[in-house]
């Protein structure tokens, strides 16, 4: 097997620990010059049940998780085990779910090593791992690891001895993760540990070896940091000026939640933790009127509840930025399980006309930069922006530059007067701050606020209707000022989404390929890859990866379908949203346009998408052996 | 210098100086108890020492919501029971505003009932007026959260079957740190209360009690009421959380038998309030966090010099 590439999945009990030994493992590669990327598969229960950490590693930029994987360090399911012995597990046979589950996936050549302290030879027999391991050409290698870490350690050092084992295995330095135990452990536990993953590493060197599997060698241009998807969003936004949230708990958005309630504090800012997502909404309300930059979220149910103040948020002005982590639906769905079913629900939820702004971040670059750019657009336009992701994009951890984050803060409240402003800008004869104005010269439509506490800056914020002071009125002229003066906004946002820095939507691929790919949000590297496999294969295909739900980049994707004959649109969802979407906003191309679905709780494999474009473009009539489903044009 | 100068400014001004001229007549029905409300506020925000730009009114949807309509400040005319969470959250942002939150009986007990028991329970220091008027005054004459058992009306035509909330009882149990109950037949007190209430530092919950002379009471129905600290047939102590509440279930008992109590029903003035906590506790800077947005001087920490070291 000549693999350039690793693909190392840890399998466990949730609950074993498998995120930090994971991550350790991961940064170790990351330090010694690879460019990683990891994926974290969890089923819906604290404790138990089958759950991976998976690491691919490899000399290039990595972009997605790949195509099944070639090495398994299965540790056994510590908490499948009932302890009164007589009785039978907790949840059936689970402790070698770690082993059987995994082994669908693993590429042929692919390494094994498992816990020979936690599975015994009926375990193994009954999974007919010998059988399948000859058919695939798997290398397998029995390790006591529980052993091993009782002896040097203790039992839960299991992980470490697996590391050990590993290093050993793919011929890899320890050195790195002992430096990384090193900064996070002390005193006994370092100790234990350190010999722990020494035993295991010379045990397992002196076994005899018969995979050629080895950790790829690689080095980076510039200094890089590992940095997950949700901490990214948590980041840009603190970056950006965010010094409030407020929020709910709630799988996946309870990462970027956290992250954020554990920094603000001593960013001199406030986090609250309140009864519902209405409530967290609101105070997010709160808070930006009364003059601080801040933020809410929640995942597919949490953010139904806010539904209503979003509205109210576009129809105050009130800016603020909202984060939709998404997951497999309908109702409480599939909670640790991604996709981009929540589309529509983000773009169009609340009554009346939408009147916000919608970003889809595809990679954890995107994720900072968008964050950054939500707040800046939210207060510059005093608009609601709502962030989405999803639970492949907030949980994956890859490696970016340092220098991403080495920029200027942003703690500008954009559109909002000073009290000396404040003093010179138009009043009604009533005292009262023209706070809403419509003067038709004034044509981004942006009307600059005021702040509770200014001297003279009084004015009504409401829900309904209002004039210039925010008075409730209901004038047919008025209204329609007032409505065109807030949609314009939507135009002078686009137009300045164009100028960016950092576009928001990124074509792939040769300029003057054929076909094209089209995909929003998370999906984004894993479509690249997918490109980059077709055209090595002889196709003639480049993809635009979309970030702008709202406004709608029409341009962009007018000038990629204009220049193809026909069009894939990958998406993580079962009734082609964003196609759909494409179709309202241009008005045409429905005959180029066909879908790639996936909605079984997995995100999309670049070989997936391979296999989806070469049906579709060969007609279209074979059914994927994937777990995918196309949809083809309309009027084909 | 402080970039919000209206706050904390000495300033003796006319309760009139509160009259919006865009809207100066409130356009409740005649008769209504929410003019009483109104009046009462005029009275009590200047005897405070306050000033239009340092208050933030919040309100809810309803008859009563209309509320910062007539009022002359700083106003947040929000959606339908969630005055209490923006309110609050201004307040957090910036503790130097007054923050007064108002709605109906059914904004605050019922489709707000959540955010009442937790705001009271965080006793954010802010005062919360609820308009009750035992009915949905706004949607025309449905049963409220705080109509008697038996309440007629288009959408309970049986009569309802439940029992009212007790919205005093549910303040002191939530944690309120100042509970009241006025009416809008007797200005003078709650203008009073009102006064007080604004003052406290906690969370002030003021059950006002405002007739709909439109869908539901005339205001002869509150007439006469009885102030608790004026009889000499009720004697507890406010600062008691027992008594209190003894002296609360009687007074939700009589008042559908026609005896309206009023007064000051709990009053605890040593509790912290929340944000004084939070400061306490390092969990929010002492200095409005408002202010720092409009300093230059300002130092803004990034996460590339907090936070990056431990991802390398
Ligand atoms: C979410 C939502 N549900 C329902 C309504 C309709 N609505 C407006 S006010 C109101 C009730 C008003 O009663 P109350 O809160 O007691 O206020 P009042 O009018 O009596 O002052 C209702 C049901 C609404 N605006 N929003
Ligand atoms: S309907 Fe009732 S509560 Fe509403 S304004 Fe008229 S009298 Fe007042
Ligand atoms: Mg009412």
């Amino acid at each position: 097997m000549t693999d350039t590439e690793l693909i190392w999945r840890l399998a466990g009990g949730s609950g074993d620990g498998m995120d930090s030994t994971g991550q350790a493992f991961e940064k170790a590669l990351m330090r010694m010059g690879l460019s990683v990327f990891s994926h974290r598969h969890y089923p819906s229960r604290i404790r138990g049940g089958h759950t991976y950490f998976e690491v691919r590693a490899g000399p290039e930029k990595v972009r997605s998780r790949g195509d099944g994987y070639n090495f398994l360090l299965a540790l056994g399911d510590s908490f499948a085990r009932n302890p009164q012995e007589d009785q039978p597990a907790y949840y059936g046979e689970e402790e070698v779910k770690p082993l059987s589950e995994n082994l669908d996936d693993l590429r042929e050549g692919g390494v094994i090593v498992y816990d020979e302290g936690m599975l015994d030879d009926e375990d193994i027999a009954d999974i007919e791992l010998d059988e399948r391991a000859e058919e695939n050409d798997w290398h397998v290698y029995p390790i006591d690891l529980r052993t091993i870490a009782r002896e040097h350690g203790r039992e839960i050092m299991r992980n470490t001895a697996g590391v050990g084992a590993t290093a050993a295995l793919i011929g890899m330095d320890t050195e790195p993760v002992e430096q990384l135990m090193e900064g996070r452990m002390s005193d006994e536990i370092l100790e234990d540990n350190l010999t722990v993953l020494e035993e295991a590493y010379d045990q397992v060197a002196e076994m005899d070896h018969t995979h050629d599997l080895e950790v790829p060698e690689g080095s980076h241009e510039a200094d890089q940091v590992l940095v997950s998807g949700s901490q990214a969003v948590a980041y840009g936004a603190l970056d950006a000026g965010c010094r409030f949230i407020a929020g709910y708990p709630m799988t996946p958005w309870t990462d970027v939640f956290t992250i954020m309630s554990q920094n603000l504090p001593a960013f001199g800012g406030i986090a609250e933790q309140v009864e519902d997502e209405i409530a967290a909404a609101s105070l997010a309300i709160g808070a930006s009127h009364a003059g601080a930059k801040a933020m809410s979220g929640s995942s597919g149910g949490g953010f139904a509840l806010m539904s209503e103040p979003l509205g109210l948020a576009e129809m105050t002005e009130t800016p603020i930025v909202l984060v939709e982590a998404m997951r497999a639906g309908p109702s409480t769905g599939m909670p640790t399980k991604p996709e981009q079913g929540d589309l529509e629900h983000v773009l169009y939820t609340s009554q009346g006309d939408s009147n916000r702004v919608v970003f889809a971040p595809g990679t954890v670059e995107e994720c900072y930069e968008q964050a950054r750019d939500a707040f800046h657009v939210a207060y510059d336009y005093q608009i609601p922006v709502t962030l989405v992701i999803d639970q492949k994009l907030s949980g994956e951890i890859t490696n970016v530059d340092e220098a991403l984050f080495d920029r200027e803060p942003d703690p500008s409240l954009g559109s909002v007067l000073t009290e000396a402003e404040v003093a010179e800008a138009s009043h009604h004869e009533s005292g009262v701050f023209d706070r809403y104005q419509y003067d038709p010269e004034n044509d981004d439509g942006v009307s600059p606020r005021s702040i509770p506490g200014q001297q003279d800056g009084r004015f009504l914020a409401t829900g309904n209707e209002h004039t210039p002071q925010g008075h409730i009125e209901e004038d047919p002229d008025n209204r329609v000022f007032q409505m065109d003066r807030r949609m314009r906004k939507l135009e002078s946002i686009r137009e300045e989404l164009a100028d960016f820095r950092n576009p928001h939507d990124s074509f792939y691929g040769p300029d003057d390929a054929e076909y094209g790919i089209m995909t929003w949000g998370s999906q984004q590297g894993t479509v690249e890859e997918a490109v980059d496999r077709l055209n090595d294969g002889g196709h003639s295909v480049k993809a635009l990866s979309v970030s702008d739900l709202m406004p709608y980049p029409k341009e962009e994707v007018t000038d990629l379908l204009e220049s193809v004959e026909e069009c894939l649109v990958v998406e993580m969802n079962a009734s082609a949203q964003f196609r759909g979407l494409t179709q309202k906003e241009l008005g045409r191309f429905g005959e180029k346009l066909s879908s790639l679905l996936k909605y079984n709780g997995n995100p999309f494999e670049p070989a997936e998408i391979v296999e989806g474009f070469e049906i579709q473009v060969n007609g279209g009539g074979e059914a994927p052996s994937a777990q995918t489903r196309i949809e083809p044009a309309t009027g084909d | 210098m402080s970039a919000f100068s209206a706050i904390g400014e000495e300033a003796e001004i006319d309760r009139e100086e509160f009259t919006p001229g865009i809207e100066p007549q409130a356009t409740w029905c005649p008769g209504c108890g929410d003019f009483g409300v109104l009046k009462a506020l005029k009275q009590a925000a200047p005897e405070v020492g306050l000033t239009p730009d340092e208050i933030l009114l919040v309100t809810g949807i309803g008859c009563s919501g209309k509320l910062n309509s007539y009022f002359d400040s700083y106003g947040y005319h929000s959606i339908h029971g969630r005055a209490l969470p923006v309110a609050r959250a201004s307040k957090l942002a910036n503790p130097g505003l007054t923050v007064l939150a108002a709605g109906g009986d059914g904004d605050g007990y019922g489709i707000g009932g959540n955010h009442f028991m937790h705001t009271a329970r965080e006793n954010h220091d802010m005062v919360y007026i609820v308009f009750n008027n035992e009915i949905f005054g706004l949607t025309k004459g449905q049963t409220s959260p705080t109509s008697p058992k038996g309440h007629k009306s288009k959408t309970q035509p049986q009569g309802s079957a439940k029992d009212p909330v007790r919205p005093l009882s549910l303040g002191l149990t939530s944690g309120a740190s100042y509970i009241a109950r006025t009416a809008a037949v007797n200005p003078r007190q709650a203008g009073e209360i009102l006064a007080e209430a604004i003052e406290h530092d906690g969370f002030a919950h003021i059950d006002f009690l405002t007739q709909c002379p439109t869908w539901n009471k005339d205001a002869k129905q509150y007439v006469p009421y009885v102030d608790v600290q004026d009889s000499d047939d009720y004697d507890f102590d406010v600062h008691d959380r027992r008594e209190a509440a003894e002296m609360m279930q009687e007074t939700e008992d009589v008042l559908n038998e026609g005896t309206v109590l009023t007064g000051r029903f709990y009053v605890e003035e040593d509790r912290p309030s929340y944000q004084q906590e939070k400061i306490d506790q390092g969990q929010m800077p002492e200095e409005p966090l408002a202010e720092r947005y409009f300093d230059d001087d300002a130092e803004w920490e990034r996460t590339a010099d907090e936070l990056i070291a431990r991802h390398r």
